[in-house]
């Protein structure tokens, strides 16, 4: 089997597999390519394999069979712990809801990828961890909401408190799992645009994740999971 | 580890009622556990630093720890009485260095008045060879002299020079039964020694013996016998050299004091010339068979006592066990029943790049964060604890208990409940650890 893809890819898969210990196949990708930079929209109703899919990426869940390489790092090969390092480093990661560690404030929230990872923290280079998280909150426009309990915030500021962490220290591959269901239009539209420009500011390759194809005007490139994934195929037939 | 550990008390934080549960309930187990041991610690401390110097305690045929109880500690009556004559022979004993004899059966106002000689002041030794000393005044001269322990002069409010009628039996009701044709005056005030001393007044047995003399009908119960018609010792009444006995000592004392001996006494102290002949002088007097006597070496009929206790005292740490157990228990299940609610926050913790050994040294740090403060709370709970309750047990035990920092046991106890807590804190984290693990980011709600 060779290495799927082209080098510098931010993601390549190749015949993934992946069951729940020994439940049935819910992912059977035989190959999927994201470039790097590129903002890409995956959409896939509930019950597709989505959040599967994102945990494999993201290296939180161990893929049965296949390659998977992101951002030119074989997670196949790697050990949990090397994919736990490897996550924190370079992957911002924002769910759909209830992002929040409900005692910390929205500020340590955000700061709290850098403290539990020096090698997140030394992205932030020569500038002061306070710096880069008033830095993030300016651009997400959550300066004021800085040193709130985070279940004193609405959903919409929560949504961009977990933006700003997961944009803080300039991860390469952001991950967004559904972050503008439980928004109404007006606040999900102002989020994108808000997301969408800061992870051009980072250079940072976006993967989002929706069962609302309607979002997918937003992003430079349009994917079905469905159509990918011939589990979820099998699953609907 | 400090961010772990500041997430780990601010999770804490954000349940406050269940951790305060938590703490208080490892806190009251403690303070059970450190309490027990704190009062048996305290509590053989005073009794043995109550008497230090005295090498056997000698009285009427009996219990050994009635005896001692009795004479010593001013608990419950001595064994019964020893005929001064008999005192008089034994005290020349030529393995005995000194004697103070005992009359103990009548009472000031609840506080007990015991005759004695002033060899009582000089020999006496408390806690760490602490000798008697005098707040204010002298030592006992004459039979209307009485000198009085710390306590009793402070509730009663009496100063050298004030007038003191003594009741007749240990429970006297003020005013009933009163030797009142034989008035003390107070000569002298003991500093105090938290020791039953405290609580004592002393008369020389002259003392004793003119106050039963002068109240005639009173007889019975108390061991000390009424003199058949001897006159009422006055101070400075001239009379012939009386026999002078133990009371000969050294002690700088008027010789025509102590003229009228009483015919018994409730007990008398030893101090024998050297440690070796202890225990062949107490051998020889429990045989002695011109009369039936008892005599104890304190620390051996301590030592029975704490024997006899240390079932009790079984007993009562293995509550406090139990109660530890329940304590970390309760920690557990408000543990563990909060996972459920905290799956999403694990999930989140592992998007931003925690591992799985940092969801469980958080849930591990919780549960020793818990215990720790719970210890720390239980320690000063049982060190106030004893502080409030001191005056209270001191005045109806006469026990001193001495309000101290744990000892070396204690720290012992302190260190295992921390450990258990710990591992206490593994069941949930192992379980956080599987099902984070197992859950992803997605945790199914």
């Amino acid at each position: 089997m060779t290495a799927p893809g082209r080098p510098g890819d931010a993601i390549a898969i190749d015949s993934l597999h992946f069951s729940y210990d020994t439940g049935p196949r819910v992912i059977d990708i035989p190959r999927l390519e994201i470039a790097r930079g590129s903002r890409v929209f995956l959409h896939g109703p509930s019950g597709c394999g989505k959040t599967t899919l994102l945990g494999i990426l993201a290296g939180v869940l161990q893929a049965t069979h296949g390659a998977v390489r992101v951002l030119d790092r074989d997670l196949v090969t790697m050990r949990g712990a090397q994919r736990d390092a490897f996550r924190a480093e370079h992957i911002g990661y924002v769910f759909q809801q209830f992002n929040l560690i409900p005692y910390l404030s929205a500020y340590d929230n955000i700061a709290l990828p850098c403290r539990l990872d020096a090698r997140r923290r030394a992205r932030l280079g020569n500038v002061t961890l306070d710096a880069a998280v008033r830095d993030v909150a300016s651009q997400l426009d959550i300066t004021g909401l800085l040193h709130q309990q985070s279940t004193a915030l609405s959903v919409g500021q929560q949504q961009r408190v977990a933006a700003a962490r997961a944009l803080l220290g300039a991860p390469e591959l952001v991950i967004c799992d559904e972050p503008t269901s439980s928004l109404d239009t007006d606040r999900r539209n102002a989020f994108l645009d808000l997301l969408a420009r800061s992870v051009e500011q980072a250079h940072a390759t976006l993967l989002f994740v929706s069962h609302d194809a309607s979002l997918g005007a937003h992003f430079d490139v349009q994917l079905s999971l469905p159509t990918l994934n011939r589990a979820a195929r099998a699953d609907a037939a | 580890m400090t961010m772990l550990l500041t997430l780990a008390w601010r999770s804490l934080r954000n349940r406050p009622v269940t951790s305060i549960l938590t703490v208080a309930a490892v806190a009251l187990s403690i303070t059970l556990l450190l309490g027990v041991e704190q009062a048996r610690r305290g509590m053989r401390e005073s009794f043995t630093g109550t008497i230090k110097g005295t090498d056997l305690v000698v009285g009427a045929r009996g219990g050994t720890l009635q005896l001692l109880l009795g004479a010593v500690f001013g608990i419950g009556s001595p064994t019964g009485s020893v005929p001064y004559s008999v005192y008089e022979q034994w005290a020349k004993h030529p393995a005995i260095k000194w004697t103070v004899p005992l009359a103990i059966g009548d009472s000031h106002r609840g506080y007990r008045v015991i005759g004695t000689t002033p060899a009582l002041f000089e020999h006496w030794r408390y806690r760490s060879a602490g000798t008697l000393t005098f707040a204010q005044g002298r030592v006992l001269a004459t039979a209307n002299d009485v000198v009085l322990g710390s306590e009793v002069a402070a509730r009663l409010g009496y100063v050298p020079g004030s007038a003191v009628t003594v009741g007749h039996g240990l429970n006297a009701v003020a005013g009933l039964g009163d030797h009142e044709a034989h008035p003390f005056t107070v000569v002298g005030i003991l500093h105090q020694t938290f020791t039953p001393l405290d609580r004592a007044l002393f008369v020389t047995l002259d003392g004793i013996e003119a106050m039963h003399d002068s109240g005639n009908s009173e007889t019975g119960g108390a061991p000390v016998m009424p003199g058949a018609g001897s006159a009422p010792a006055m101070p400075g009444a001239a009379a012939p050299p009386a026999t002078q006995g133990a009371t000969a000592s050294s002690y700088t004392q008027p010789a025509n004091v102590f003229e009228d001996q009483p015919k018994a006494l409730s007990a008398f102290l030893v101090g024998t010339k050297t440690r070796f002949e202890t225990l062949r002088l107490q051998r020889e007097i429990n045989q002695y068979k011109a009369e039936p006597l008892t005599a104890v070496i304190p620390g051996v009929t301590l030592g029975e006592l704490w024997r006899t206790l240390g079932t009790v005292e079984g007993g009562l740490r293995l509550v406090g066990a139990l109660t530890i157990i329940v304590g970390l228990i309760g920690m557990l299940v408000a543990l563990y029943s909060s996972l459920e609610a905290r799956r999403r926050e694990m999930a989140v913790l592992r998007a931003v790049g925690a591992r799985p050994g940092m969801i469980v040294s958080l849930l591990v740090l919780e549960s020793g964060l818990l215990t720790l403060l719970g210890c720390a709370l239980g320690v000063a709970m049982t060190m106030a604890g004893f502080a409030l309750a001191q005056g209270v047990i001191e005045s109806n035990t006469g026990v001193h208990i001495a309000v101290q920092p744990p000892g070396t046991l204690e720290w012992i106890y302190i260190g295992v409940v921390l450990s258990a807590g710990v591992l206490v804190g593994l069941v949930p984290a192992w379980r956080a650890y599987r099902s984070s693990l197992a859950d992803g980011l997605s945790p199914r709600l």
